[in-house]
């Protein structure tokens, strides 16, 4: 294997073996594409109404906040954590709001209480998970019902809903044409993500971390600061995934966004993001995002219940999980026996 | 079968023979048309640099492979080897490198673990368990309680309960897998005793070793392997020291300890009264550029501690560092990094390098402030960087993308060591630089060393093998229970010293 004359000049090892062409050929995020396509042909033939311009764009609301939530969920998985309290954020959140509202709060006051609350929500899960040392499961477990509790307690079965009436551009105006303020806003951030997880130092760390946190930081990676700012990061997405759901919603109640945390983590895992860390990119998550939001879509269009969604998901999750990983048992098998 | 051979051994025909052995992975051949012969009562040392082979035999021996093609036979019958199960059914056994237990099980279960005794209900029998679990540690001379964790267990002795589960067996073929890697010099002496008495008990031992001087203290057969290939075999006592090297190898090699000498300038690393509540006391030391310090000791006696208080990995009760005569303080490994002191650890997968990352990113890693620009990555100047520290070490690798952990041993330790000289430090502190690689790149890192310290940059090296604490130390710092129990120049330092210091004076005792 090695050749001992040639060690007297240092050999040239080139930067990667494999055209960037072959590597997209081979990647996850051109076979959820592939899915995507596929779903997206089979509800145009399924229903007429698909292809409208305006039926899209309504069809994207009923995806983007949990995107949104994904976006950050990605950072956090990558780095071996998970937050499962975003949901709960939600609520709590939407609460904060829907109290100042009450007391005659103006919509830039009531943004701020949106995105503050989730905020102040994430520097608490960070300080439990990066300060104190706690597995991040249990510590959210436990922050979940923390939050939706405090929101449960204020609110009662009673309904917050006088919210002034500009508030609802976040979750009903559009910024032009058919792209609604909640679809861009999601794509730029999207954009914003993919640069930092991809192209910064702290992407980097994120990614050392979640790979191996006691050799990250023994190569001088600040394991705690990272963990601490992607708890941080999730609780900001929450709060303002909250602004806008309530915004669209027009009203709070303490069940708002229940399951939420589940459908992030489903869209980030689907998206490719390993779920022992380490793994993943943002193009895959966001790809994920529409098939979900598709699936959802034509479903909905052929009048399925939203019980049986659910199903349908579920399977579309392993199934989409479990096939290249039996292809590639299948491969080795094959390769053994060789 | 009656042709006996003139010696005194009386049973010298093999227990297991291995004929035409080839095994091929996808692109690699692995073992082309190899064959070895383990004898009872006796010793076989399997030698080969890293990516020889050893580890697939050791595979296809226990089971875990199954060869493409060749003969195995134990006792003159052909046999099969499906199964990790069917290899233990038949006798063989094998100790790893690093040997896989499990932590949080006990001494008793982690021996009988697969093969617990069962009372009459078919219930797992823990009395007996505890009982014939004691029996065979006390029959190794190993004083470890049968219901300790394993987790806090020594590697030492979790080696010997690795030889205890051997036993527990009744294995008749054993293989060790570097069984000395982790060991200290007196621990090896006691390996070495049970080694004695489990040749006495008949059983056929095969040695991986990439030392020498074990290979010729305990063995009396050898086998070479070299990129897949059987290159040689036969009776230890007919080959000379100089013939091994050169069948592993297949050129000379000089000389495996190169220090070259260099200028020794002023002092760079001060550390002065540093304690730790529990892990060392009162160590001082002087470190100037150009040089280098070799740490000596025991398992367990404090270097590798001292080492990581001094890069910020734990935290010292007492004392003080002063770097280029500044004082400074050093709270995490980034503040270390800064100073310009980094720390090559002792366990690179765990602790050196991050193995599913690829090659650049590992050595770009604690540089990117360097390669980035506000915060952004920089791939181009990322790929530059790794490539002049890969090729300064001559980096065995397809590119450089490829991920560390697909590398040999020695190659990782490169990638570890170019992530370091990557952030031009002052003061490099390897621990075990040369644990488990093989001799090619031994010498490597050996002459790497040496290139560092003529270069001005201070080393502290922290190692268990005396050969190479002699050859490349200028001065050595002994420790013993966390304390200095010696300082020695290089001048006259003998492997005698060095040890009556590292064990103390009552070398029977303890």
């Amino acid at each position: 294997m090695s050749d001992q004359s040639a060690a007297l000049t240092p050999r040239h090892i080139p930067d990667r073996l494999d055209s960037p062409f072959k590597r997209a050929a081979k990647s996850w995020e051109t076979l959820l594409l592939a899915v995507a396509i596929a779903i997206a042909i089979a509800n145009s033939l399924a229903s007429p109404y698909f292809l409208d311009p305006w039926n899209l764009s309504d069809a994207t609301f009923n995806f983007t906040e949990k995107a949104i939530l994904a976006l950050a969920m990605t950072f956090v998985i990558i780095t071996g954590e998970i937050d499962l309290s975003v949901a709960s954020i939600i609520a709590l959140a939407s609460t904060a709001m829907g109290a100042a509202a009450e007391v005659g709060a103006g919509t830039p006051v009531l943004f701020l209480v949106g995105l503050g609350v989730g905020l102040g929500c994430g520097v608490f899960n960070g300080f439990l998970v990066a300060r104190l040392g706690l597995p991040a499961i249990v510590a959210t477990i436990g922050t979940m019902s923390l939050y939706r509790g405090i929101a449960y307690v204020v609110l009662g079965d009673q309904v917050y809903k006088n919210y002034p009436a500009d508030f609802a551009v976040f979750g009903q105006g559009y910024a032009f044409w058919i792209f609604s303020i909640e679809f861009v806003t999601f794509l730029g951030l999207a954009v914003v993500a993919s640069i930092v997880l991809h192209k910064t130092i702290f992407g980097r760390q994120v990614y050392a971390v979640g790979n191996n946190a006691l050799a990250a930081s023994f190569s001088g990676v600040k394991v705690r600061r990272i963990k601490f700012i992607v708890f941080l990061m999730t609780g900001v997405a929450a709060g303002l995934a909250s602004v806008m759901l309530t915004s669209r919603l027009g009203s709070t109640r303490p069940s708002i966004a229940v399951g939420w945390e589940l459908d992030a983590v489903t869209m980030a895992v689907l998206g490719g993001v390993g779920i022992n860390g380490g793994t993943g990119n943002i193009l895959g998550v966001v790809i994920a995002a529409f098939v979900m939001g598709l699936v959802t879509f034509g479903l909905g269009l052929l009048n399925v219940p939203g019980i049986v969604m659910s199903i349908f998901m579920g399977l579309m999750l392993i199934l989409v999980i479990a096939l290249p990983l039996v292809v590639q048992r299948i491969n080795n098998r094959r390769r053994v026996a060789r | 079968m009656n042709a006996m051979p003139s010696t005194d051994t009386p049973t010298t025909e093999p227990i297991l023979k291995m004929t035409g052995i080839s095994k091929t992975f996808p692109g690699v051949k692995a073992l082309s048309d190899v064959a070895l012969e383990l004898r009872p009562g006796h010793v076989t040392a399997l030698i080969g640099e890293n990516g020889a082979g050893k580890s697939t035999l050791v595979k296809i021996l226990t089971g875990i492979y199954q060869p493409d093609g060749g003969n195995i036979e134990i006792d003159g019958k052909k046999v099969d080897l499906p199964t990790a199960e069917a290899a233990q059914d038949l006798g063989i056994t094998a100790i790893h490198q690093e040997t896989v237990l499990f932590d949080e099980l006990t001494v008793a279960e982690n021996i009988y673990i697969g093969h617990q005794p069962r009372n009459r209900y078919g219930l797992i029998d823990w009395a007996a368990m505890h009982a014939r679990a004691a029996a065979i540690l006390h029959g190794i001379d190993a004083p470890i309680s049968t219901r300790t964790r394993l987790k806090d267990l020594s590697i030492a002795q979790r080696h010997l309960v690795a030889i205890a589960r051997a036993l527990s067996i009744d294995a008749r073929i054993v293989i060790m897998d570097e069984p000395t890697a982790a060991l200290s010099y007196k621990e090896v002496e006691e390996l070495f005793g049970i080694i004695d008495r489990l040749k006495k008990a008949g059983k056929a031992i095969l040695f991986i070793s990439h030392k020498f001087e074990e290979v010729w203290q305990i063995c009396e057969y050898f086998a070479v392997f070299r990129d897949g290939r059987q290159v040689g075999a036969g009776r230890l006592d007919e080959v000379s020291h100089n013939d091994l090297v050169k069948l592993m190898v297949g050129r000379d090699v000089t000389q495996a300890f190169p220090k070259l000498p260099a200028e020794i300038g002023d002092v760079v690393l001060k550390v002065d009264g540093y304690c730790h509540p529990t892990e060392f006391d009162q160590v001082s030391l002087e470190l100037r550029r150009g040089e280098i310090l070799g740490l000596y000791g025991l398992v367990g006696a404090g270097r590798s501690e001292f080492c990581q208080a001094l890069f910020g990995v734990t935290h010292p009760s007492a004392g003080t560092v002063t770097l280029s005569g500044k004082p400074i303080t050093v709270r995490s490994p980034s503040d270390a990094i800064d100073a310009g002191i980094v720390y090559v650890p002792e366990e690179r997968g765990r602790h050196g390098a991050i193995t599913a990352m690829s090659i650049v990113s590992n050595i770009s890693l604690p540089s990117l402030k360097v390669t980035s620009r506000r915060n952004f990555l920089r791939m181009a100047e990322e790929f530059d960087l790794a490539r002049k520290y890969a090729e300064r070490l001559d980096l065995r690798a397809a590119s450089l993308s490829q991920p560390v952990g697909t590398l040999s041993g020695g190659n990782q330790q490169k990638v570890v060591i170019g992530k370091w000289l990557a952030t031009l430090p002052k003061v490099i502190i390897l621990d075990e630089p040369t644990k488990g690689i093989d001799i090619g790149s031994k010498a490597a890192v050996h002459a790497f060393m040496s290139q560092l310290a003529v270069e001005g940059l201070a080393v502290i090296m922290v190692s268990s093998e005396i050969p190479e604490i002699l050859g490349m130390s200028d001065r050595v710092i002994v420790m013993r229970e966390g304390r200095m129990a010696g300082v020695f120049e290089r001048e006259g330092l003998t492997p005698e010293a060095l040890v009556r210091a590292a064990t103390g004076n009552k070398e029977a005792a303890a």
